[in-house]
């Protein structure tokens, strides 16, 4: 199996493609970086123009605001509504592309099992999706802790703004990563199960995105009937979870906990509904594919 | 004699249409088995099912005495296969492509070994070339490569000469007789290039519509009474002049692309040369054939099988 996976890795990593979204995601993150380095006062302002009056705001905390931690934040919520696409492009490649190709006829007439082909296929799909990840907490993380220097991280929530102290941040952003991780292999998870009914990789990128966003758009309506009953079970309803790490519990004198989360058992769910998607889409993948006739 | 595949009452449905229907065969080991249909017939189905690509219906298929459904991996690690077109990794070079497949396969990565494979195929000198540079003919032989990378006692190779030119074609004939003769594999092959097929196989089997037509060994299919000899003759007036009278006038005919014909036994070619030439009328080309193409077209008369056959 290990040699299978180094196999599937080499023929990933030996494509150019595969590094269209390294350079996406290096592009935008030193955009954004660029950008506020220069212009982060007019950024900070226009966050705070919903919660400036109540709160009385001089200049040095305005740019104390100006963090690494609260860049990293920034471009976290931007990118990570783009990276599913990112994602897509690899898994949604790995089997319709093969097929396309005309390689998967020769692969699968080696001594692989197919169960083993398609979990070789998947792990590699999710290594490339963490590799993903990493690049960008290193590009997004420890490129604007060292750009922009580590301070108190403010959090802007529609309820107010919660400070988190210093020594408390760098834990939090290692989980969030570690929950897009779950919730972008969901996303590889469901492009891997589309790639298994085609013979053309843009079939199952442009579904998987067209589902990503139908989904997205459905958990954002404040519709009730859906607020009840399919909101809850939509997978994108718990990507945006994540954020859930830097919301923190506030003592009874309004000063936020140190190491607490004000909704771990919401995270805990959430993360579960995503894996019980993945291993859905994962299971039905290789269940149809061990049934299918290779004909291309 | 030693039977690698066995197939028995073979049948594969695609939901309405029944692309093979109630096959059954056997392959013999260390011989070249030739696989002949028209397009459409069930071959490259039958082909896939061979390689565990398409699921049978029914039927039951043992390869190496062992159930295919059943040991399918350890069938496969003694099986090569081509289907159809040798499809590779474009954006890698041979040398890759060849490391993948030999690691797939279970067996030795190593550059040495990888180098002797592609020295046979005659691609060495290009092995750190991408795929996407090669020629449809080098990407057959690199095909031919990825398929025996692990040093496999059946080979399946479906339409191996496909879209290569005469050179192309008589280089993989050479290395079938070669693997066949030298090395004693066996091989299945199919190829809608008849005379090719004459000329490799020790056996073949000719399906239709799915079904079986015959099978048997090449010698034994041709009847050795129908040999067709053409000619043609600087002076076609006096040569058949000077045949009157003989018992090759009987079975003589001129045909409209002016040649003439005659049909006779096998035996009787040597005999048949000297009298010719007793007749002292300069001779210009000669031929004798009795191929494939004829059986096979008297076996599955019809003009659709002319068409297909003619490409």
């Amino acid at each position: 199996m290990w040699k299978l996976l180094k196999i599937e890795l080499f023929k990933i990593f030996k494509r150019p493609r595969t590094y269209i979204a390294f350079g996406a995601i290096a592009s935008i993150v030193v955009l954004i970086q660029v950008a506020l380095k220069f212009d982060g006062r007019s950024y900070v302002d226009l966050l705070l123009s919903n919660v400036g009056d109540s709160f009385d705001m001089d200049d040095s905390f305005k740019d104390k605001l100006l963090s690494g931690y609260l860049i990293c934040f920034v471009i976290l919520n931007t990118l990570l509504i783009q990276m599913p696409l990112l994602v897509a492009l690899v898994a949604g490649d790995s089997i319709a592309g093969e097929a396309n190709m005309g390689t998967l006829r020769l692969s699968l007439t080696r001594p692989v099992s197919r169960t083993e082909f398609m979990l070789v296929k998947f792990t590699a799909s999710v290594i490339y999706t963490l590799a993903l990840l990493l690049w960008m907490a290193a590009l997004a993380l420890f490129g604007s802790m060292l750009i922009f220097g580590v301070n108190d991280m403010v959090v802007l929530r529609s309820t107010g703004i919660e400070q988190i102290e210093v020594s408390d941040v760098l834990w939090r952003y290692f989980a969030a990563f570690g929950y897009a991780a779950v919730a972008l292999t969901t996303v590889s998870a469901l492009a891997f199960l589309l790639s298994v009914f085609a013979e053309n990789s843009i079939g199952p990128i442009i579904a998987t995105m067209s589902i990503v966003i139908v989904f997205t758009i459905l958990s954002e309506m404040n519709i009730p009937i859906y607020d009840r009953t399919v909101k809850p079970w939509l997978f994108t309803s718990h990507m945006v979870a994540w954020k859930g790490f830097f919301y923190v519990k506030a003592d009874s004198e309004g000063s936020t906990i140190r190491g607490s989360i004000e909704n771990l058992p919401a995270i805990w769910r959430s993360l579960s509904i995503l894996l019980v998607y993945t291993f859905a889409f994962t299971g039905s993948a290789i269940w149809i594919f061990r049934r299918k006739d290779i004909l291309n | 004699m030693e039977t690698v595949i066995e197939v028995k009452n073979l049948r594969k449905e695609f939901s309405e249409l029944v692309a093979v229907d109630n096959l059954s065969f056997t392959v013999p080991r260390g011989k070249v088995y030739g696989f002949l249909g028209q397009n459409g017939a069930g071959k490259s189905t039958t082909i896939r099912m061979l390689v565990t690509l398409v699921r049978p219906t029914e039927g039951e298929i043992r390869i190496f005495g062992l159930d295919l459904a059943k040991h399918r991996k350890e069938i496969l690690r003694q099986t090569g296969a081509i289907i159809e077109r040798p499809d590779l990794y474009k954006y890698l070079t041979a040398l890759e492509n060849l490391k993948i497949f030999a690691g797939m396969s279970g067996s030795s990565t190593e550059r040495k070994v990888l180098m002797d494979q592609l020295e046979m195929v005659g691609l060495a000198d290009r092995a750190h070339s991408k795929v996407k540079t090669y020629s449809q003919g080098m990407k057959q032989r690199l095909g031919i490569a990825t398929a025996l990378v692990h040093d496999p006692a059946l080979i399946i190779l479906d339409e191996p000469t496909n879209g290569l030119d005469p050179q192309g074609i008589a280089d993989i004939r050479n290395l079938i007789l070669h693997l066949s003769r030298d090395k004693g594999k066996t091989l299945v092959v199919s190829s809608h290039l008849l005379s090719e097929m004459e000329l490799v196989s020790d056996s073949m089997l000719i399906i239709d519509k799915g079904r079986k037509l015959v099978e048997g060994k090449v010698t034994d299919l041709f009847d050795p009474a129908e040999t067709l000899v053409e000619l043609r003759t600087a002076d076609d007036a006096v040569f058949l002049s000077r045949l009157q009278g003989s018992l090759l006038n009987t079975s003589l005919h001129k045909t409209a692309n002016g040649s003439i014909q005659l049909k006779m036994h096998r035996n009787d070619l040597n005999n048949i040369m000297g009298r010719l030439l007793e007749l002292q009328v300069p001779i210009l080309s000669f031929s004798a054939r009795h191929s494939l193409e004829d059986y096979f077209l008297n076996l599955t008369s019809g003009p659709q099988h002319v068409e297909a056959f003619k490409n």
